[in-house]
């Protein structure tokens, strides 16, 4: 079904290539506009603005979402910052330097046209949520203020005290509001798409159940927008909400779309280290405590257990300083990850199972005084106390990296539509700009650019062949999904075990935390894609599903979810070991410098992969992958050096 | 740690509901509250009992999905922090803990301890916004904003929208949330042309919703997971007035 | 706000009231004069006296439609309730409040109308042919249940005051996060100050402190 993989990239030269696409772009006249009904899953910061932004230029647009306000989605998790190349500082930052420092970041694994439109319409974000009034920290002066960020030697980063994403999202809630309140945008929340309806050939519906009453409905539009977030909860614990989830992608994936580079996940190194079983989520010390925190772990193994305050400067190991010192502790995140897990593998992790790391603010408090790091990172601290109980001021910070961000996700052109007509994936749900590793402040930035300013241009290009092509939600190819839904939400109801889900996706989490986590070997992966298999036949023999499915069930939407990611689970184990080479946040042991850090192989691998689902009379089969060679024809591929 | 758990049982909207005692053995003092409730869960499951309904989803304390109130207090004893951001070593070993939902008429209950909180989403809609259409906006810097004003209204714009406020007033008053919004958005400049309109139909319908007055108890500021002031509550009757004068005048 | 604006009414109404009985420490001819200076005023009297009513009248309307709304507000209580901050007094202004009309009816029928003392009818007019409105205070406040009475009537009113009389700021938007908590701890000086004027009239009856101007 699928032939050569065309990102359909424009022409011409790098910097005029999004200008041109626009003026070539198909255009929609407004009283057209409300002829068309898309669907919207997902409203998070790309999910929430490519809603709002719609219906705000006229389409009628649907826009579903698990949690039960479009306020709740997971964006508003994000605490950092938001990139973007306004050069306030005058610290000479351009578009071309926030493309550079991103493609690079990425390790070179995403497309050039992709990220260079990213930075440039980078500029025009900060003004549109500066206009909805995102109360974006400021100077005395009433400018906006910045501070700079890992991966970064400019200061670009806006921030709305340790809460960006909130307020970026509260902003595009509103924005979201607004159209809600005007009826262009219906909302469905506390709904979540199960499957993803295919029309001749064409994504045209979706199969959504109601969390609330049970009832699973079809939804017919003339596009379908998933915005529906990362897969990082395939490990269990990550710094994900625990509603996040796979499923929508993965359903589209079975139904002939392409996911791309899915074992490109990030793992974030500024987390709060596990601390014991029960643990069901882990939570994220925002990266910018590495502006004024260093890192380090105690020279000698025998020192791990002393109290911090009793191991001298001298035997103090500020590894990050030590081996990047251009960047130090402003390192990028794979690095960053990488080399907390080298030194606890060495034996010099500390905190409860040696797996952890000090981020020390004495040195910054000595030299700004407490009041200024509480200004800065007041919340942070107070988050930290809550969940150990201990005082950073006073003892420093225990750290260790945790699953953050997907840089996988379903493969999509430069119009961002899937390989499926029709289909469009935005934001974290595609796979596009980070390549192998995300640059800090650029998720928020991606979701917003797809959903405001990328979006609205590019999808009239698809839809102004589309006028009257919608076909009615009651015909068979709706029921057949609709069918095939209940028919598994059934299947899982029926399954009556006696495992809870928990103990089987807490065991799926570890089984890829060990094998496809921050370091990957050849073995390792092998008998993953061995026991993933097992465990998911264990499931389906297994698992203990309660209550009925024309309910309010939660241990059903978890079931579906974790369903879906046992079956993604091989995937992107499968992805992992076909990319034979390391490339950011995929590090293949077997391909690493002489000083440990990841080699890339671009003769072979500067290119997408982009899995296509295979079955096998019903049963899943290997997946085929297809390859999309990534052109560098502005940027020199070398190898990252933050030293 | 050991815990008598008295639990909110309620099967649907219209059920009558009714407090179960269930025990929560072992429990690490580390073990977040909610992680405490995953665990007696998972002990349900294995005698086949269903699940206590509950929600929650970031569980560090920002998504404001979590919702309860424990011992009498909307999100439990340790304020400021919502619910998922509490920990077990803030209760006594051998304590007996009540559990319920947010008990507000305009909430309903749609389960045990889950409530639909789409009252407040109704607020937002009626007008707790700046329209401004993507593509139209000018440069950010071109209008200045004073640090204190743009601080305050941060400060007002950190409502993580989780209704404890409701929740804990006496009177079931959404006041805190709406003053919360109307500020944030009146703090602005850019707030401005839709300042009147905003606050005038944003209290409408919170009234329309069906929930409590303000009595100025500040219960709500006690309670509030992101330390809401109320003295954004006085802003909100400020801007009201204003607002009804400047629309009875004509403007 | 409609709360507000009557509450201060009433509010001003009780400062002024305390500030004229108060006269009593001064002697029979200073609160007799006050009275008698009162009763001169006439119909202006009688417009303050409907202007008061009214004030009344609409601030308990306004607060028992709020707290019928209130209460629809959360028909299902809560089966344990733990408040952090509000106060007894600002959660039980309908209770209080209700006391304190209760005790204005009586205190009226008492000292306005002249019932319940079978002496009061015998009061002779003071030197100056004023209404010996001292003596009258004097003999009211013998009586050792009237003057608990009182006591607990003006204990509640000074708690319904120690909310209201610093919530009103906020109710009126005339306030900030700095003003708030000086506001409420100034309004409960204000209540207690007020409790203490006004129970010190009784106090010193009982006290025999004062004696009534003329024997009967």
């Amino acid at each position: 079904m699928i032939g050569t993989l065309d990102a359909k990239i424009p022409s011409g030269p790098l910097a005029e290539k999004w200008t041109n696409h626009k003026d070539h772009s198909r255009l929609i006249s407004p009283n057209n506009r409300r002829k068309f009904e898309i669907i919207v899953v997902g409203s998070g910061l790309a999910g929430g603005s490519a809603a709002a932004t719609l219906g705000e230029l006229g389409y009628r647009v649907k826009c579903f979402c698990y949690q039960d306000s479009p306020r709740r989605a997971h964006s508003i998790a994000a605490q950092g910052g938001i990139n973007a190349a306004k050069n306030y500082q005058n610290d000479g930052d351009s578009v071309y330097r926030l493309f550079h420092d991103t493609i690079k970041g990425g390790d070179f694994r995403s497309r050039e046209a992709n990220v260079y439109r990213l930075a440039e319409v980078s500029t025009n974000i900060i003004d549109q949520c500066v206009a909805q009034g995102v109360p974006f920290a400021r100077e005395y002066s009433g400018l906006l203020a910045n501070r700079s960020f890992g991966g970064a030697q400019v200061s670009r980063t806006f921030y709305a005290r340790g809460q960006t994403g909130q307020q970026l999202l509260l902003g595009c809630y509103q924005a979201l509001c607004r159209q809600i309140a005007a009826g262009t945008v219906q909302m469905f929340p506390q709904t979540e798409m199960l499957d993803l309806v295919i029309v001749a050939g064409h994504a045209k519906g979706i199969i959504a159940r109601s969390l609330r009453s049970g009832k699973i409905e079809k939804y017919a539009a003339d596009a379908v927008v998933l915005a529906t977030g990362g897969y990082g909860n395939v490990f269990y614990l990550s710094t994900n909400a625990r509603g996040c989830n796979v499923t929508a992608t993965y359903r589209a994936f079975k139904k002939g779309a392409l996911f791309a580079n899915p074992c490109f996940t990030q793992i974030h190194p500024t987390c709060i280290p596990v601390s014991g079983e029960h643990q069901s989520k882990l939570t994220l010390m925002s990266e910018s405590l590495r502006n004024d925190g260093r890192v380090w772990v105690p020279k000698r193994k025998e020192d791990c257990a002393k109290p911090p305050n009793e191991i001298p400067e001298n035997e103090r190991d500020y590894y990050l300083e030590r081996k990047y010192p251009s960047y130090g502790n402003l390192a990028p995140r794979d690095i960053s990850s990488r080399a907390a897990k080298e030194v606890c593998d060495e034996g010099r992790g500390i905190g409860p199972g040696g797996r952890g790391v000090y981020l020390d603010f004495a040195d910054a408090i000595k030299r700004l005084g407490e009041n200024t790091i509480r200004e800065r990172y007041g919340n942070l601290f107070e988050v930290y106390e809550k969940i150990t109980g201990e005082d950073a001021y006073r003892v420093p910070m225990r750290i260790y990296p945790a699953v953050h961000y997907t840089m996988g996700g379903l493969w999509v052109d430069y119009d961002l539509m899937s390989n499926v007509p029709g289909l469009f994936v935005i934001g974290e749900a595609n796979f596009s700009d980070h390549g192998a590793n995300r640059l800090g402040a650029s998720a928020l930035m991606q979701g917003l650019a797809d959903g405001y300013f990328i979006l609205p241009y590019t999808l009239p290009n698809y839809l102004a062949g589309q006028i009257g092509k919608r076909p009615p939600a009651d015909s068979p190819e709706f029921q057949k999904a609709e069918g095939e839904v209940r028919a598994r939400v059934k299947k899982l109801l029926d399954v009556d075990g006696k495992r809870s889900l928990d103990s089987i996706h807490r065991e799926l989490g570890l089984l890829l935390w060990d094998k496809c986590g921050m370091a990957r070997n050849a073995k390792g992966l092998g008998e993953a894609l061995q026991r993933i298999p097992e465990l998911r036949e264990k499931f389906w023999r297994e698992v203990q599903v309660p209550g009925d499915g024309e309910d309010f069930n939660q241990s059903l939407e978890r079931a579906g979810r974790l369903a879906d990611f046992l079956e993604f689970a091989e995937l992107m184990c499968t992805d992992a070991l076909a990319r034979d080479e390391s490339s950011g946040a995929h590090f293949r042991e077997e391909h690493q410098t002489p000083d440990g850090e990841a080699l890339r192989d671009d003769g072979n691998h500067a290119a997408v992969f982009a899995w296509e689902f295979q079955s096998d009379n019903g049963h899943i089969a290997p997946p085929k992958v297809h390859r999309e060679p990534l052109h560098f024809e502005t940027v020199h591929l070398t190898q990252r050096s933050y030293k | 740690m050991n815990f008598r758990l008295r639990v909110w049982r309620q099967p649907n909207a219209k059920a009558a509901g009714r407090l179960v005692d269930y025990e929560a053995r072992d429990i690490s003092p580390n073990t977040s509250f909610l992680e405490m409730l995953d665990i007696v869960n998972e002990n349900l499951l294995a005698r086949a009992e269903e699940p206590i309904a509950f929600d929650s989803d970031c569980r560090e304390g920002i998504c404001g999905t979590c919702s309860l109130t424990i011992n009498g207090e909307a999100h439990g004893p340790d304020h400021p922090g919502a619910v998922c951001e509490l920990y077990m070593r803030k209760f006594r070993d051998g304590e007996t803990i009540i559990i319920e939902p947010f008990r507000v008429r305009s909430f309903p209950i749609i389960k045990d301890l889950v409530i639909d909180r789409s009252a407040l989403d109704r607020i937002v809609q009626a007008g707790g916004f700046i329209s401004a259409r993507a593509g139209s906006a000018p440069e950010a810097n071109s209008i200045p904003i004073p640090k204190h004003d743009a601080d305050l209204s941060m400060e007002a714009a950190a409502c993580i929208g989780c209704g404890a406020c409701a929740a804990a007033c006496p009177n079931a008053s959404a006041m805190l949330f709406t003053a919360a919004k109307v500020s944030h958005l009146s703090l602005v400049p850019q707030g401005n042309p839709e300042r009147v309109r905003r606050v005038l139909k944003m209290v409408h319908v919170m009234d329309a919703e069906g929930f409590g007055n303000c009595t100025n108890t500040y219960e709500c500021e006690a309670v509030c997971p992101a330390e809401i002031s109320a003295s954004f509550i006085a802003k909100l009757n400020r801007e009201y007035m204003r607002a009804r004068l400047r629309a009875s005048a004509g403007d | 706000m409609i709360v507000a604006i009557t509450g201060i009414i009433l509010i001003l109404f009780v400062i002024g009231h305390l500030l004229g009985n108060l006269q009593i420490f001064l002697g029979p001819d200073w609160i007799n004069g006050y009275s008698q200076h009162l009763r001169d005023l006439g119909p202006l009297l009688w417009a303050i006296r409907i202007f008061l009513f009214a004030a009344v009248s609409i601030h308990i309307y306004a607060t028992i439609q709020l707290a019928i709304e209130n209460r629809r507000a959360r028909p299902e209580p809560y089966v344990d309730r733990n408040y952090v901050k509000a106060s007894w007094a600002s959660r039980h202004m309908v209770v209080s409040g209700l006391v304190v009309l209760a005790f204005i009816i009586f205190h009226l029928l008492h000292f306005t109308a002249r019932k319940f003392n079978p002496r009061f009818p015998l009061l002779k007019l003071d030197p100056l042919n004023r209404y010996d409105v001292y003596s009258m205070m004097v003999y009211g406040f013998e009586n050792v249940y009237v003057s608990i009475f009182y006591v607990i009537g003006l204990f509640l009113l000074t708690l319904h005051l120690t909310h209201g009389s610093s919530s009103f700021f906020q109710s009126l938007g005339l306030n900030d996060r700095k003003l708030t908590p000086r506001l409420a701890l100034a309004g409960r000086i204000f209540a207690w100050l007020l409790f203490a004027g006004y129970t010190s009239i009784p106090i010193a009856i009982l006290l025999g402190l004062i004696k009534p101007a003329q024997q009967l």
